[in-house]
């Protein structure tokens, strides 16, 4: 049986009122007037560390060693060459001994991605791969696309072992529909007139996806629990469910307003919201969309069981909330505007590459050091065990922190130092089961912390150099679990 | 069996700069002004000096890296000059190399130099810090300032101690207020207004729970001293200042990398004043110094310091402070000519710069700041964070 092993999602933790950007840009555009809200991601944060922490959600209680294969879908990957599947893979710290790859160019890579993970769990290839999919697509200020655009990650577990949703087939259709589209140069999307995306591609793709599926497998809308697909023109997802045959209540709610379009990571997210709330037998149909459509069958299993309760799915990003209240403070983490940082700011040293690359384990990974003689947990890495009355040399094992939590020693909140997002709030952070060091805090304000405040670790941007265009991957800490 | 460096080597002659915001000088003019300083008091000539140690901390501002900028601006004869940096205790490490280099025989007169030019930067406070701690450290280490890592000892302390976040803040504010008190008289300290609890506590917070007035000084400056064999002293001037103790410690990363260290106090201080006072043969600090320059890089560092020093007992600064137990008129002064916070921070030269206002005292030439009678004084020179540090003491006495 080939299907889905686990899930895990990640929301950034800051929303936008999509009135506030409104209340901004809405002079230009006054149709353009969406309600609800917009996940926008942090300034440390982009598709690569939100499928990073949507992957540590999704990996929770799940093997690691057994990942053989990593695929990454995005339109808004950091790199146009690198392979961030790779970036993505060390800071999960799998093992190098797998298949990675980046799948991108259409918002459909989500579901193209799953599909893929599944042909090579089900050929027996592999047994297991990780497919994470993630998107921060932006949107020009003003445009209709920025309030429709949100920010997020899916991520799901592939596997041949303990399934909770059985794959049951695909059919899809592909076409070069260039209802919208970014070259090289582009930072913002462009796009044709909405009445074309909307009637000439939206409507008829998902509809032959959809159909072409049931007509596949000689199915017929009864026999199915749940319809997903991404909602980008709400009013057509509704026409749409009718003219396929089914029933309101089979539609799993889009999430456009609560949520908004997240790229390619949208379908998945919205299959994960399907399987929270699914039980054994369920057959769910899910379809991505992008220059085509993908449709794929599922039935749910009895290990669905397992796996609920857990903090996995996308229930617990809806009920927690920061208000990012500013507009102005979305347009200058974007790079929209350019605010004023002092010339501190531009102050930035040298990155060395081949000493990332040398201790890439410590750095994208999170992996310290401990004590084989004392069993004392280190970070960073150590040669000499920093137990005072221990100090063995070079009798050290690799120990991987990002999965352990920890709790704040001592913080500050600091406007000398430059942050694109001041104040600067870091602390020393003790581990739990040992182990000290000092970290960024993020999404946080000083008013929420104090000492021993617990916190989790989360991959961000430590920094960002323009000029040698670098970006500084490394964690920071998140009081709070959410 | 070794037997320390107490009364082996005398101070003969120092020199010292304005400290401040110097925007019409550089390294070379601070250079220059407080070696002049330190030949004219000890009355030698440039010829006599046989070593020469150099201290400075952020080389690329300005000064240059290794001892050509001493030797090739004051044009020191092919002589051997070296070159020392242990971030902000710096300057106590080129006295140490000098002192050292003529209590080994090898030299029977030697100058230590240091200065600094951090205002050449375009902004406030030290410069950019990830530059100093390495291309690993600046990968890994937060968004780190000097005001924040000390900030976070600060909140440490007020919770260990129970002091809510006014009452912490309001014990900190007397440190800062003796520092200014001191500072205004001073005609060689950078900032020299007299100021008041309540402007302490209304000042801009820099890294919570530290405020602008918590902060030293950050400054141009340079400082100088001429060493000698003891038993040479008296050639030179009748009132000599020798060293009794010149000690330095390290961080081992205990305190970052393990978890016993809480936090509250600088473990590098503790270990070296012990030391210290070991080698000048002080066993009751509290009852034998006459007079302290701590290194108030923050007034936070200045309360752990009384209680590292083993002046004031843990947790208990706070009560002499209000005492006036370090006031000018106190049982044992400390900061007299401003401290860091007042007389600033030009990193390379602070340590010397202490060792100056403690020569001058010794030596009764302190004018309007002078303490009655001093016998014993000490420096406490530190460098890094609490976290991990360098930390130099020094005693001198007559």
């Amino acid at each position: 049986m080939t299907g889905i092993v686990s899930y895990g999602s990640y929301l950034p933790a800051n929303r936008i009122k999509r009135e506030a950007i409104f209340n901004g840009m809405g002079w230009l555009h006054q149709a353009t007037y969406m309600n609800g809200d917009k996940y926008v991601a942090n300034f440390d944060e982009d598709s690569v560390t939100m499928a990073v922490a949507s992957s540590m959600n999704c990996l929770e209680d799940n093997d690691r060693e057994d990942i053989e294969a990593l695929c990454f879908a995005t339109t808004s990957s950091p790199f146009i060459e690198r392979c961030a599947a790779g970036i993505i893979g060390t800071a999960l710290d799998l093992s190098s001994q797998i298949n990675t790859f980046d799948l991108t160019g259409s918002t459909r890579a989500g579901t193209s991605a799953l599909l893929s993970a599944i042909n090579s769990v089900n050929s027996g290839t592999i047994h297991s791969a990780l497919v994470c999919a993630s998107d921060m697509r932006l949107g020009k200020p003003g445009s209709s696309q920025e309030l429709q655009f949100s920010d997020g990650a899916a991520s799901l577990l592939i596997g041949d072992k303990g399934v909770i949703a059985q794959w049951d087939g695909f059919y899809g259709v592909s076409y070069d529909f260039p209802d919208h589209w970014r070259t090289e140069n582009d930072k913002t999307d462009r796009a044709w007139e909405d009445r074309f995306g909307r009637e000439e591609g939206y409507r008829k793709f998902i509809y032959e996806a959809i159909s072409g599926l049931l007509s596949k497998y000689h199915l017929n809308p009864k026999n199915i629990a749940k319809v997903a697909f991404p909602g980008i023109y709400p009013r057509d997802h509704a026409l749409l469910i009718k003219a396929l045959g089914f029933e309101p209540e089979q539609l799993q709610d889009h999430l456009m307003a609560s949520m908004g379009n997240t790229g390619t990571a949208y379908p998945l997210m919205l299959l994960i919201s399907t399987l929270e709330e699914s039980n054994p037998g369920d057959r769910i149909i899910v379809a991505g969309f992008g220059n085509g459509s993908d449709a794929l069958l599922f039935t749910v299993t009895e290990e669905i069981k397992k796996i609920k309760g857990q903090r996995k799915g996308l229930k617990r990003h809806f009920s927690s909330k920061r208000d990012l209240d500013r507009y102005e403070k979305y347009l200058s983490f974007r790079g929209l505007i350019s605010p004023e940082g002092g010339i501190r700011a531009e102050a930035i040293p040298f990155t060395a590459i081949s000493l990332t690359w040398r201790d890439r384990r410590e750095i994208l990974g999170l992996c310290g050091t401990r004590c084989k003689v004392c069993s004392t947990p280190q970070y960073p890495a150590q040669k000499v065990c920093v137990n005072p009355d221990c100090q063995a040399i070079d009798n050290m094992e690799p120990y991987r922190f990002s999965d352990k939590k920890g709790k704040i020693f001592s913080f500050t909140a600091d406007l000398l130092s430059f942050t694109p997002n001041p104040p600067a709030i870091y602390a020393v952070i003790d581990f739990d089961g040992g182990g000290r060091f000092w970290f960024d805090l993020t999404d946080c304000d000083l008013d929420s912390i104090k000492i021993g405040t617990e916190v989790e670790m989360t991959f961000r941007r430590r920094y960002r150099d323009e000029r040698g265009g670098i970006i500084g991957y490394f964690w920071k800490a998140v009081p709070g679990l959410r | 069996m070794s037997t320390g460096i107490k009364d082996k080597v005398a101070i003969i002659g120092m020199g010292c700069t304005k400290f401040g915001e110097h925007w019409d000088k550089g390294s070379e003019d601070l250079t220059v002004e407080a070696f002049i300083e330190a030949i004219t008091d000890a009355g030698i000539e440039k010829a006599d000096i046989q070593a020469a140690w150099f201290s400075s901390c952020y080389e690329e501002i300005n000064v240059g890296k290794s001892a050509l900028p001493l030797s090739r601006t004051l044009k020191l004869p092919f002589i051997p000059v070296t070159r020392v940096e242990n971030l902000c205790a710096s300057g106590s490490e080129a006295l140490r190399g000098a002192v050292y280099g003529v209590a080994s025989g090898a030299y029977d007169i030697a100058l230590a130099l240091g200065a600094e030019k951090l205002k050449d930067t375009g902004y406030g406070g030290l410069p950019e810090f990830s530059t100093i701690l390495g291309t690993k450290n600046r990968v890994i280490f937060p968004s780190l300032s000097a005001p924040g890592s000390f900030a976070m000892m600060a909140n440490r302390y007020f919770s260990k101690y129970n002091l809510s976040m006014e009452e912490g803040k309001r014990a900190l504010a007397k440190i800062s207020v003796n520092s200014h008190k001191n500072g205004a008289k001073n005609p060689r300290a950078h900032l020299r207004k007299a100021i008041t609890e309540e402007d302490v506590l209304r000042a801009p917070i820099i890294a919570s729970p530290l405020g602008l007035y918590d902060c030293c000084g950050v400054s141009d400056g340079a400082a100088a001293a001429i060493v000698c064999r003891a038993d040479m002293a008296n050639n030179f001037r009748k009132d000599p200042v020798f060293v009794k103790a010149l000690q330095i410690g390290v961080s081992s990363g205990e305190e970052l990398g393990y978890t016993t260290w809480d936090g509250t106090y600088v473990e590098t201080t503790t270990r070296t004043a012990s030391r210290a006072y070991e080698e000048a043969g002080i066993k009751t600090p509290r009852e034998e110094l006459s007079m302290i320059e701590v290194h108030d890089c923050f007034s936070i560092t200045e309360l752990v310091t009384y209680e590292d020093l083993r002046i004031s007992e843990r947790g208990k600064a706070k009560n002499d402070i209000e005492e006036g137990f370090f006031s000018r008129a106190g049982k044992i002064p400390s900061q007299p000519d401003g401290g860091l916070k007042c007389f600033g921070h030009p990193i390379g030269a602070s340590g010397l710069r202490m060792m100056y206002e403690i020569y001058k005292q010794l030596q009764g030439k302190a004018g309007e700041r002078q303490i009655k009678n001093p016998a014993l004084g000490l420096t406490h020179n530190l460098g890094g964070l609490p976290q991990m540090n360098v930390v130099s003491i020094a005693i001198a006495g007559i």
